[in-house]
């Protein structure tokens, strides 16, 4: 391999190092330090792509994170699609495509680990170019802390792309200090992509990519940084921008200060002939190292009327502007506007620089286009942040270490801190400038004038949209896409901004720039998941006996973040026969569920009653110590909120239970009164949801299953009647015993210490072997108490759901003067006859099992939609103790329609069902005692 | 009641183990380990009251007036934490098995004034954290500045470490205590072990 | 994400928070007194202001206590905050 673009000395990369890559089917060979942007040039290919609308040859553009042309895929060693050429750092065995736009995910999982990291710091500096050192550098000495980070894997930023060898010491030296301060993180190959409020800073670094299948597995890849900063400098340096002219896409047009950067830092040459375009004179740099790099420079047309027409004995087109650039699928000739012509194949272009303004824009700063500079620079933010260097507009290496000092002397002392002795700074010679030009498209054929080389936008595209009368910036965008592609208009936004106005015949100024948004930079998804997926997506919650459950084959049901178990199959059982038998055992013998998620809130003080009083429906005061009763709960609007029961410990402590998704909820809506609005009243609430585990023992024969665990307890009906509680010893574990049924039948809930529960589990489980006990889930319960016509708040219920439309009169107290939601029920809305009402439903065959959510409708046949509704299903089962599936449904004035038959539409059917009560199953209570 | 208490089991009784194995493959980069049982009571009383004052007398304990601390006392087996939850809430933290007699002493102290004394001992489980690379592993889940200077000895917060709600508690040379509810105790150490991976000693 | 100043616990990330809607909207002292409307307005109509807004916050993840915040809606700079039951603080 022959990288005969390649210098044959200087650079930062390493000649003793080859690397071995494939790109577009064939192999080639680079050197580590390369990009795969600068080992392809070094190979003489320029080409990466095809553009994405119009297939036109694209190429190498720009050299760092702005490049809109060479979008590559990677294949190998993982595939990820989308990344730019000039951005991946080159590795052996690196297997890559370009892609015209879109690439392609992998199928398999990526094994690769992804983290992220937390950190803190007084002064955060954002780009290690010399503004950025500098500014760390006199930070660090003060004793703040710091964080600098910089996309590059080593500090220098633009001082990298010269040949200023004293900078670029002093560049070296101020990162050994930073490095050797144990105050300060310095992290290289780290993006800053978002920048939010109150200096809360986002940041990608990119750990092991550059070590391709070499990365160490148990290092996470990518990490995402979350840098809250007490002060901010962004040192983000500033792109290069072309301008619009013919042909201004071909391969081989490239900004100047890119190619400057590949002779200089990659030791490759990006080309044998190049004609400089420039309107200022940064290009004069580049065309200097290109030359003194063999680089042969044809000509330099400078659009300024007074260059100097000789510069180290190159042609200077003094005045002069490009017609087009010329060629196939590289650029062969370049046309001046007088009809000249140089054979070349590079266009070395610089149209001016913009600030890379992206992330002081994120976070709400202002950008005011600046006449003089011909691009938008910062113009105030809220944020403590101050931004220096080319940023700030400031292009000269000199005027950059000057500002990045004094932002970093700000920036400490802002946070407290006294700025300290620091590196001299390195002496450069830089001559003074003389004032650009700003151009921003010049005369031609506007189709083949490119604005935004990705989007394929051109001045025509965008004199359409000017000419559909749109007048804004941010119009224009969303109409021709510029400046929407994976680089974010980093290279054609001002341009974009510079033609509109060019075309409205108006002033750049008054027209802006659009408003930047995260990210500044692509970042993977799997970045930005980190660690939080598969198992770790979202915590699982176990209650103590969740390994007894798994042991014993239950399947598990998610309900909020619990897992609970839903069903306990048996050898070739499916859902239905283990519910089946599940809900036979616990109606027929006894039963026993874990119970343990149901919230649990303490109530105490003196004014405990009162406050439950005022958030409960009925009435709660009047429970006598020792007893229980079940309360419903509703916001203000009078829509049921949750339910559970309320146990009186005390005559001013009361342990309150909740539904298992709400117990946080509750809780808070507590402290929400009790903190705002009755602050007056002596009440504490304390959460002891995990304090207490709770099994259920349920069936005809708990009553001799609790007998058995608990031989001192009197456990006759009359001696612990239904609603009632006792402290005593279960098993030999203190626990507190409820008299509570969500089933109809007898009913125990047994409450221990958490830690206590498997004892208790397993001491219930064999107590209960002689009379047949079975454990039984989640489906069993929601079928033993839909039979009861009990609803679930939340499956039942959708906050539109008053306690009268459950049918549930008699838990809404009519002594009390108020509670939350009492007002509501007196509104006009809800004296209508028309209401939903909570319904029982049996399907007339006797055997279909409607689903939840199925829509009820009046008519046999449906007529053209839109077709009234009546209402819906909000649980059916199949019914062991009925024979029959059954449902519940809220249905419009469903209590004045019983008997009454309506429709569900299922597929092409309409399955007749008849509407009845609820309470489906021993409407007479006869069994609750045993 | 020996008989009892040896039949209970922690939260992370299960992960025991896989906890230890993270000392070894780390090189001792980071300790986890579960504190199991520890006496937890819940105090929420008025601070300026005559009950903040019998409650600290009856603990020999100061408790904390401001957010961010925890007081400690006296070293030893029999040592008390007292931590900052709320600013008429704490937590009080004591050896194992001594809920009920710490609870009875404090409402015994407090007598008549307005005040909950709820014991959550098997609310929460502890974990200790230590070991050079522990602040980093925290950090990783953790938005507060852990830095030594900010975060160290005494320090305590209710915050979030991963997904999950915890008591941080900063404790002598860089350690920490971690309290977490029971019911995500062990998605808490899922994610800690998996955070750990990185730390890992490589061969 | 905001950084908002906990009267108790001091600044911490927003995710800590639970958001409680406008402030200063009381719980009627006597809902049995209120017309229909009012308390239809008390229930569903909240101002929506574009600039400063005095707003509850609920420190969920640690504790617990309920404060309102003045922020401005348009830049989320926090103005004022400043505990539950005080008057709104008046912001120049």
């Amino acid at each position: 391999m022959s990288q005969e673009f390649r210098t044959t000395s200087g650079g930062r990369i390493d000649r003793d190092q080859a690397v071995r890559f494939r790109f577009g089917g064939r192999d080639y060979e680079g050197y580590a330090g390369d990009t795969l942007a600068s080992a392809l040039l070094a190979n003489g290919v320029i080409q990466t792509s095809t553009s994405i609308k119009l297939g036109r040859p694209r190429g190498i553009f720009a050299a760092g994170v702005e490049e809109p042309n060479a979008l590559v895929q990677v294949e190998e060693p993982f595939p990820e699609p989308m990344l730019t050429a000039t951005t991946v750092e080159l590795y052996d065995g690196l297997v890559a495509r370009g892609l015209p736009g879109q690439g392609r995910l992998a199928n398999e999982p990526d094994p690769a680990r992804y983290d992220a990291m937390h950190a803190h710091c007084d002064v955060l500096v954002v780009g290690a170019g010399p503004a950025g050192l500098a500014a760390a550098s006199v930070a660090a000495a003060s004793g703040a802390r710091v964080v600098l980070v910089d996309d590059q894997p080593e500090p220098g930023g633009s001082l990298l792309g010269t040949r200023e060898t004293g900078a670029l010491d002093w560049a070296a030296s101020v990162a050994a200090d930073l490095r050797a301060n144990p105050e300060v993180r310095l992290l290289t190959r780290t993006t800053a992509f978002g920048y939010y409020d109150d200096n809360y800073v986002i940041a990608v670094e990119r750990r092991t990519n550059h070590l391709g299948a070499a990365a160490p597995a148990h290092l996470s890849r990518e990490r995402i940084w979350r840098i809250r900063a007490r002060h901010v400098v962004l040192a983000t340096g500033a792109h290069e921008r072309s301008l619009a002219f013919d042909g201004n896409d071909l391969p081989g047009v490239m900004l100047a200060g890119a190619a400057r950067t590949y002779v200089n830092r990659y030791g490759v040459r990006p080309g044998r002939r190049a004609v400089v375009f420039t309107t200022n004179d940064s290009a004069y740099a580049a065309a200097a190292d290109l030359l003194d790099a063999g680089v042969e420079i044809a000509a330099i047309v400078d659009a300024r009327p007074d260059a100097n027409p000789q510069w180290r004995g190159v042609e200077v087109l003094a005045g002069h502007t490009i017609a087009r650039a010329r060629g196939e699928d590289r650029v062969a000739a370049v046309v001046l506007d007088d009809g000249r012509e140089f054979a070349a194949d590079l266009l070395l272009v610089s149209a001016g620089w913009n600030p890379a303004g992206a992330l002081y824009s994120q976070v709400g700063g202002r950008l005011r286009f600046d006449a003089d500079l011909g691009a938008f620079r910062p113009d105030g933010c809220r944020q403590a942040v101050e931004v220096a260097g080319a940023a700030n507009g400031t292009y000269p290496v000199v005027g950059c270490l000057a500002e990045g000092t004094a932002a970093g002397q700000k920036a400490a002392e802002a946070t407290g801190f006294t700025a300290g002795q620091v590196r001299p700074l390195p002496t450069i010679d830089e001559r003074p400038a003389t004032p650009p030009v700003h151009l921003w498209a010049l005369p031609g054929d506007e189709a083949t004038q490119f604005v935004d080389l990705q989007r394929d936008v051109t001045v025509a595209d965008i004199r359409r949209a000017t000419g559909a009368g749109m007048r804004s910036v941010e119009h224009v965008k969303r109409y021709t896409t510029a400046g929407t592609a994976h680089d974010q208009g980093k290279t054609s936004g001002t341009l974009t901004s510079g033609v509109v106005a060019h075309l409205l015949g108006v002033d750049v100024g008054d027209l802006g720039t659009t408003t930047f948004r995260p990210p500044y930079a692509p970042v993977s998804f799997a970045a930005l998941a980190g660690r939080d997926r598969g198992a770790l997506h979202d915590p699982v919650r176990v209650t103590a006996l969740h390994s007894w459950h798994e042991a014993h084959g239950a399947l598990f049901e998610n309900v909020g973040q619990w897992k609970r178990p839903w069903y306990y199959p048996q050898a070739g059982e499916d859902l239905h026969a283990a519910v089946r038998r599940e809900c036979r055992a616990v109606r027929e013998g006894v039963g026993m569920m874990d119970a343990s998620t149901l919230g649990k809130i303490d109530v105490q003080g003196p004014d405990a009653a009162v406050l439950l009083d005022r958030l409960y429906t009925n009435l709660i005061s009047t429970l006598k110590v020792g007893a229980i009763r079940y309360g419903v709960m509703c916001r203000a609007d009078g829509m049921v909120f949750d339910d559970g029961t309320v146990i009186r410990l005390a005559s001013d402590r009361f342990l309150v239970t909740t539904t298992t998704g709400n117990a946080a909820a509750v809780l808070d809506w507590m402290e929400d009164f009790l903190q705002t609005e009755w602050p007056d009243l002596r009440v504490r609430c304390t959460s002891v949801t995990e304090q207490w585990a709770t099994v259920a023992l349920v069936g005809p024969r708990s009553r001799e299953v609790l007998g058995a665990l608990a031989p001192h307890l009197p456990v006759d009906n009359a001696d612990f009647p239904f609603m009632t509680w006792r402290d005593t010893s279960v098993a030999g574990l203190p626990a507190r015993v409820c008299r509570i049924s969500f089933s109809g039948e007898l009913a125990y809930e047994l409450n221990v210490s958490w830690w206590d529960a498997l004892a208790l589990w397993e001491a219930v489980y064999a107590a209960g072997e002689p009379f047949g006990i079975t454990t039984y889930g989640t489906e069993t319960m929601h079928v033993l108490r839909a039979e009861k016509g009990y609803p679930i708040i939340g499956q039942d219920t959708d906050g539109t759901v008053t306690p009268q439309d459950l049918g549930m009169d008699w838990v809404v107290s009519k002594k009390k003067p108020d509670f939350v939601g009492k007002r509501s029920f007196a509104r006009a809305e809800n004296a209508r006859p028309d209401r939903k009402h909570l319904v029982g439903l049996l399907p007339d065959d006797g055997a279909t099992l409607l689903p939840e959510g199925a829509h009820l409708v009046e008519m046999e046949t449906l007529p053209e939609p839109p077709v009234p509704m009546l209402g819906h299903v909000t649980s059916s089962y199949h019914s062991a103790a009925l024979g029959r599936p059954f449902a519940l449904a809220l249905i419009r004035g469903g209590r004045d329609r019983m008997g009454e038959r309506v429709y569900a539409p299922l597929g092409e059917a309409l399955v007749p069902v008849t509407i009845t009560s609820p309470v489906l199953y021993d409407p007479e209570g006869t069994r609750r005692d045993g | 009641m020996a008989e009892q208490t040896l039949l209970r089991q922690s939260p992370l009784a299960f992960a025991a183990d896989r906890l230890a194995e993270v000392t070894r493959a780390t090189g001792g980069a980071v300790y986890i380990a579960e504190l199991p049982f520890l006496t937890q009571l819940n105090l929420r009383l008025d601070p300026k009251g005559p009950a903040a004052e019998a409650g600290a007398l009856e603990l020999g304990v100061p408790l904390p007036t401001g957010p961010g601390a925890a007081t400690s006392g006296p070293a030893g087996s029999d040592e008390l934490t007292v931590v900052w939850l709320g600013p008429d809430e704490w937590l009080v933290i004591g050896p194992p098995g001594t809920e009920s007699d710490l609870a009875a002493r404090l409402r015994s102290a407090i007598g008549d004034e307005h005040a909950a004394v709820v014991d959550v001992s098997a609310q929460r489980t502890t974990l200790e954290l230590s070991g050079p690379r522990a602040r980093d592993l925290l950090a990783s889940g953790c938005a507060l500045d852990l830095h030594p200077r900010v975060f160290g000895e005494g320090a305590s917060a209710q915050t979030l470490l991963a997904r999950a709600q915890v008591i941080l508690v900063g404790r002598r040379d860089g350690a920490f205590r971690v309290l977490v509810r029971a019911s995500f105790a062990a998605y808490l150490v899922d994610w800690l072990i998996d955070a750990s991976v990185e730390y890992r000693v490589t061969r | 994400m905001m950084l908002i100043p906990c009267p108790w616990c001091g600044p911490r990330e927003e995710a800590e928070f639970h958001y409680g809607g406008q402030a200063h909207v009381s719980y009627p002292a006597d809902p049995a007194a209120l017309s229909d409307a009012d308390w239809a307005r008390y229930l569903f109509f909240r101002d929506n202001p574009k600039g400063p807004f005095a707003e509850r916050w609920n420190h969920s993840a640690s504790c617990r206590r309920w404060f309102n915040v003045i922020r401005d809606t348009v830049t989320n700079e926090i103005l004022a905050v400043y505990p539950a039951g005080q008057p709104k603080p008046v912001i120049a």
